[in-house]
């Protein structure tokens, strides 16, 4: 964590501080050599802390919207409203028998799901979830966290090997092709977001989006044309990235057994759970960085708020956002999820590449040519969307059911 | 439009989200142990045995161990022994009466045969479904004590059903009683004319063709 304050006012807030000041709390009393160590070691500390419970009540609050949006209650067994639901999951998966297949490689079986959860958890610590609160301070923060978010790509295919079953091994590889995939058009809806912040550095992307057009309409990247474009690209690959519905057929419950986590039971089978709700949060924390102003607030009058009630908000509304998106999408094919990717998120992701290069060259365009910029940007928006739209649609028309009652 | 589609099929979970909160015909899920399920009134499962009154189960049974439902049921899951004596039913004829009636439920497969062939409307079904026991063999095997349940639950369960077989054993009775009254008549006629031929009508006039309602006592007829 980072020590400078802001001079700003509302960062002198006591609420604003409070983090900060727990922190010198606890660790004030040591010497200054172990200082930035056992600092260190408390946000990782608090990170899983706050991570896990966010995790352990997430499945909760899947299964409760998952289940409202179904017309049923969901779970309300355990406790009142069953938010005792979580612990007894986690006693569940922990007494359960954990069966390794005599042929498995012992080894890489054990350390899949590890290595999962570990990489998952990585793409956290250059998080600003507040003001002055980023475990890690990065210059090419971007670069880091989409790095370790690619590397969980291995320990998936791991688990396949490792498991040393053809199913487990053929949907690994599906599992790879669809997160290769999908690399192409995340990375891609990212590359405006730098050219415009002039910053690889996630505090210098949250900065860049401080402050208010007219007082009321936030710098955040995604209130602007091309920043949309690249949101709405960016949590579809997100979506696909993090095996979720629509695009969870790595896992694909009803048609195959669980791909490649055929083989895994128990705390195992958990840690791969706990390792897609992570990694979910942490896509969707950077895209609240990137896109959503961070930790910015969306109003000058709401600065009260401390900043890491707005980006746990922000957080949450977009993980929220998953949930409502699982309960009403069917899954889709292997053909057309790569030809999602590869014929429209790619070409889209790539234009607007031209777009942000367009606003960040024009960044200095004031009065009737910020009109001008702002409709040429929407144009190149909507124009590639429309285009695409109508030439990949062609030839599936609606379609008729013959036999069905109409 | 592409994503036309999309955000419609979005709006219909959020409208089931909002929906499920306070529109009752959405939320359509009953929480079972604690609000027993509405039962249609023609569900049946197991059989249970009629008894006229819930005060003597035992006294006031229909079931005068015939023993047709025995060897009707197709699975054989029924077990009846009759009794020694005779004891009066609710019309105070009297009448053999099951010692032992014994179901096997594990073994009952629900054919409501047994309803079907009881010439006394002794037998019904009930809707009683939550019958798991511990003890698979003793626990599932219901004696008569358990299986005995009065007209008014009856009535209670399959109303429709009662009423209509209600209505059949009064009629019956009735029929039965103007039948004896006749015969009361008849004899009552002939021995004022011919008092030795008096021995011979009631063998002739007193039996109930239909077996299935035993005759209400005879009316207090004047010798």
């Amino acid at each position: 964590m980072i020590l400078a304050v802001a001079p700003a006012s509302p960062a002198d807030a006591w609420l604003e501080r409070a983090p900060l000041l727990l922190r010198d709390a606890l660790t004030g009393w040591l010497p200054d050599a172990l200082r930035p160590w056992v600092s260190a070691l408390l946000s990782i500390a608090v990170i899983l802390g706050v991570f896990g419970l966010l995790f352990a009540y997430m499945t909760l609050a899947e299964r409760k919207l998952l289940g409202r949006m179904q017309n049923r209650p969901g779970p309300n067994r355990t406790g009142p409203f069953g938010l005792l639901q979580p612990f007894a999951d986690a006693i569940k998966a922990l007494t359960k028998e954990d069966i390794v297949p005599r042929a498995a490689d012992r080894v890489l079986h054990f350390l899949a799901p590890v290595v999962l959860v570990a990489l998952s958890l990585l793409g956290l610590a250059v998080i600003p979830f507040g003001r002055n609160l980023v475990a890690v301070e990065l210059e090419a923060a971007v670069l880091y966290f989409f790095a370790a978010g690619a590397a969980t790509e291995l320990s998936i295919f791991m688990a396949g090997w490792a498991s040393r079953n053809k199913y487990s091994l053929l949907a690994a590889m599906r599992a790879l092709a669809q997160l290769i995939s999908y690399e192409v058009p995340l990375l891609l809806s990212v590359v405006p977001v730098v050219v415009v912040a002039g910053s690889l550095s996630t505090t210098g992307i949250v900065a860049a989006q401080g402050g208010w057009a007219a007082g009321i309409w936030p710098h955040w990247h995604a209130l602007t044309p091309w920043g949309f474009s690249a949101f709405a690209v960016f949590m579809i690959a997100a979506l696909a990235e993090s095996n979720r519905s629509p695009f969870d057929l790595p896992e694909a419950e009803s048609e195959l057994i669980a791909g490649h986590l055929t083989e895994y039971s128990g705390f195992k089978y958990a840690l791969f759970f706990m390792a897609e709700y992570l990694g979910m949060a942490a896509l969707s924390a950077m895209a609240v960085t990137l896109f959503l102003g961070g930790w910015q607030a969306p109003l000058g009058l709401l600065e009260f708020v401390p900043s890491y009630a707005w980006f746990g908000v922000k957080l949450l509304l977009l993980l929220l956002g998953f949930i409502w998106i699982r309960a009403t999408f069917p899954r889709l094919r292997i053909d057309q999820l790569t030809r999602l990717s590869w014929k429209f998120l790619v070409p889209l992701a790539l234009v607007n590449l031209l777009n942000g290069g367009f606003w960040a060259a024009t960044a200095d365009w004031s009065g009737p040519a910020a009109a001008v910029r702002w409709l040429v940007s929407a144009l190149l928006v909507v124009v590639p969307f429309v285009a695409l739209a109508r030439s990949l649609a062609a030839g599936y028309g609606p379609r008729t059911y013959r036999y069905a009652p109409s | 439009m592409l994503g036309k589609g999309l955000l419609q099929g979005l709006a219909v979970t959020a409208k089931n989200l909002v929906g499920s909160y306070h529109d009752p015909a959405r939320y359509v899920t009953q929480e079972y142990p604690e609000v027993p399920p509405k039962l249609p009134e023609a569900y049946r499962n197991f059989p249970f045995l009629v008894s006229e009154t819930a005060d003597d189960p035992m006294g006031t049974l229909r079931c005068v161990a015939c023993q047709i439902c025995e060897k009707e049921c197709p699975p054989q899951c029924i077990y009846i022994e009759k009794s020694k004596d005779k004891k009066p039913d609710a019309t105070g004829k009297p009448q053999i009466y099951p010692a032992v009636f014994a179901i096997d439920t594990a073994v009952c497969m629900s054919c409501q045969i047994c309803v079907e062939v009881c010439p006394f409307d002794a037998i019904k079904m009930d809707q009683e479904f939550a019958i798991a026991a511990t003890d698979r063999f003793g626990g599932l095997l219901l004696n008569r004590e358990q299986l005995a349940k009065p007209n008014a639950y009856y009535h209670q369960i399959h109303p429709t059903e009662a009423a209509e077989v209600d209505a059949r054993l009064a009629a019956e009775r009735r029929a039965a009683e103007e039948k004896a009254r006749l015969a009361a008549a008849a004899k009552a006629a002939p021995k004022a004319a011919a008092p030795a031929s008096a021995a011979m009508s009631p063998t002739r006039t007193a039996p109930a063709p239909t077996a299935a309602v035993p005759p209400p006592a005879p009316p207090p007829s004047s010798p």
